[in-house]
């Protein structure tokens, strides 16, 4: 199987810090397979996913070394996003690879809206298609029956939970080929929790996931592939269950079976 | 303790509507006189301290009119008293003449209206609202989304300490260099309605570009990203996320910068000119409610004193109205 995205040898500083965040880390992001990343607070699990849509670079003066590949829409060769340079591919970039945050949110229009906004700016203008996308995406992203009789209504009246699937559904509605997931159920309780991971599982026969999460078990239960960093490196990555049955690296075992972290 | 605490807090509370209250009561007791005087054709009365002769009631008009005719003739013949003795007497004559206004005044009353300071008013402050709204509110979107933080710390401390100055010296500072200024540019004299509204606009962008600053930083940083996320321009962002997100806030800002500017009085009075007529041109001086009230305070007494005091409780109903208005219109979906 082909890999989506690959990470190679990325070291990352952030602005006016002295030591680098990411050091040296390597990871792939397989085709169709959802891949977690898990690692005790401040590892760098959420740096490095927010390198992977290059939403880091909103704020100047980061660096970035190594590099960042997505595969290409002929699924044969491979493009470097870290050389992208123009504001206009970054864009580009950001709707090929999408995001769901740790909190829900909604901007501040209607459900309808919030999901149409994103497709109005990738140039769909034409309303019968809108309205479909909106209603494929809405299914997708299992809130349909709940929103369909107030899809005019302002998505911040909506819960926590189905805050959250809105903001899936506004991502897949732009048909991203990668989704990156930052600890998006730290918010929600657990039946919603629940209900996310459901989406995830069924989400990765279209699309290729990387999830950073708190939650081991949410680790195990939802990913093929579990990458586990400490300090800015990755440990080890290796299949989820090797990972969690039988890790190589003395630190991935101490951290998975509870010992710190 | 925790008892003493709540009722301390209750009574500060409540000192506010009574100190409400109590300003309200004071306004419209000083302001009765002039109310039974003027009614309601106040507001709409364009003509101040204009005296006009009263219609005599029918009945006594034969009398009245016989009275005029006979002070006439009396007049008529001190006058050929006048003439004759002209050369030497001139104190006499004026004598007569003051005589003559003091009869005249019995059947004279003076007329107050209040629709030229309220026209000022008005316009100066929609001048002022019109200037400021968009400056203010690209200088908070600048500080808050555009400029460097190396640069937009200074700057927003500059913007607050601007906010600070007494408006005297806006006054000033309009008089002596900005009024001519505007008066190079547009024509007309260099106190006007122009004028009072642009130092006015000046005065409040500090402070409604402060306010809304605030209410644009409160937009949260993950909210941003996720519009970024979703391949919007930085324009996009603040058009369509920012703007509606600090929605309220914003406007709050302008409703208290609108206050401010309504009832502003040392800036407007220095440029304002303080003439009781309408600005037939926006270059042409006209009058505000405030200034008149500060303009006239101290030679004021009676009748002409309660006149200042409806004056002023126009002012009040003004500025709460429309705060009040703004409050429940647009503040009413939060």
């Amino acid at each position: 199987m082909k890999n989506m995205m690959e990470v190679k040898g990325l070291t990352f500083t952030y602005s006016g810090a002295n030591e680098a965040s990411l050091v040296d880390v390597t990871l792939p992001v397989e085709k169709n397979k959802v891949t977690a990343l898990i690692g005790p607070s401040g590892c760098g699990k959420s740096t490095l996913l927010r390198g992977m849509n290059r939403i880091h670079d909103l704020y100047p003066g980061h660096t970035y070394e190594g590099v960042i590949n997505l595969l290409n829409t002929d699924g044969k060769s491979y493009t470097n996003i870290l050389d992208i340079k123009k504001e206009a591919e970054l864009i580009r970039l950001r709707q090929r690879v999408g995001m769901i945050f740790q909190k829900p949110t909604p901007f501040p229009m209607t459900i309808f809206e919030n999901i149409a906004y994103g497709l109005r700016l990738s140039g769909i203008k034409n309303k019968a298609d809108l309205k479909d996308i909106v209603e494929q995406s809405l299914r997708d992203a299992a809130l349909w029956n709940e929103a369909k009789d107030r899809l005019d209504h302002d998505a911040r009246g909506l819960s926590g939970g189905q805050q959250q699937r809105l903001c899936i559904a506004r991502a897949i509605a732009l048909k991203p080929e990668v989704i990156l997931f930052d600890e998006p159920t730290s918010a929600l309780d657990p039946i919603s929790t629940l209900a996310i991971e459901e989406m995830i599982s069924v989400l990765r026969e279209k699309y290729s996931i990387c999830i950073v999460t708190h939650n081991m078990q949410q680790a195990a239960r939802i990913s093929d592939f579990t990458g586990f960093m400490y300090l800015g490196e990755m440990i080890e990555y290796d299949q989820t269950d090797t990972i969690f049955m039988k890790p190589s690296k003395k630190q991935t075992e101490d951290y998975i079976s509870g010992r710190f972290g | 303790m925790e008892l003493i605490f709540k009722k301390i807090a209750q009574l500060s509370a409540s000192l506010v509507f009574v100190i409400l209250a109590a300003t309200t009561i004071v306004l419209y007791l000083s302001a009765k006189p002039a109310i039974e005087e003027f009614g309601l054709k106040f507001l709409i009365e364009p003509r101040w301290g204009v005296q006009e002769k009263v219609e005599p009631p029918a009945i006594a008009e034969q009398s009245d009119l016989k009275q005029l005719e006979k002070s006439a003739d009396i007049q008529t013949d001190d006058d050929f008293i006048k003439d004759e003795e002209d050369f030497m007497m001139d104190d006499e004559d004026d004598f007569i003449f003051d005589d003559d206004m003091e009869s005249d005044s019995n059947r004279n009353k003076t007329i107050y209206g209040a629709l030229v300071p309220i026209v000022g008013t008005v316009f100066s402050t929609l001048i002022a609202m019109l200037f400021s709204i968009p400056l203010a509110i690209g200088i908070a979107v600048f500080l808050s989304e555009i400029a460097p933080s190396a640069l937009a710390k200074p700057v927003g401390v500059a913007i607050e300490l601007l906010a600070s100055i007494p408006s005297i010296i806006y006054g000033m500072w309009g008089l002596f260099y900005f009024g001519p200024f505007i008066a190079s540019l547009f024509g007309g004299n260099t106190v006007s309605l122009l004028v009072a509204g642009l130092v006015l606009g000046i005065m409040v962008i500090p402070f409604m570009a402060a306010l809304s600053r605030d209410a644009i930083a409160t937009v949260p940083d993950m909210l941003k990203e996720s519009a970024y996320a979703m391949g919007a321009t930085k324009l996009e962002v603040i058009k369509d996320v920012v703007f509606p997100y600090a929605k309220t806030g914003i406007i709050g800002s302008i409703i208290l910068s609108f206050g401010r500017a309504l009832g502003e009085t040392m800036a407007v009075a220095f440029v304002i000119g303080g003439v009781y007529q309408f600005a037939e041109k926006v270059t042409d001086p006209t009058n505000s409610i405030p200034v008149v009230l500060a303009n006239s305070f101290a030679e004021s007494s009676g009748l002409s004193l309660s006149v200042l005091f409806y004056l002023a409780l126009i002012l009040f109903v003004l500025s709460f109205g429309v705060i009040a208005i703004a409050k429940f219109y647009f503040l009413r979906r939060k």
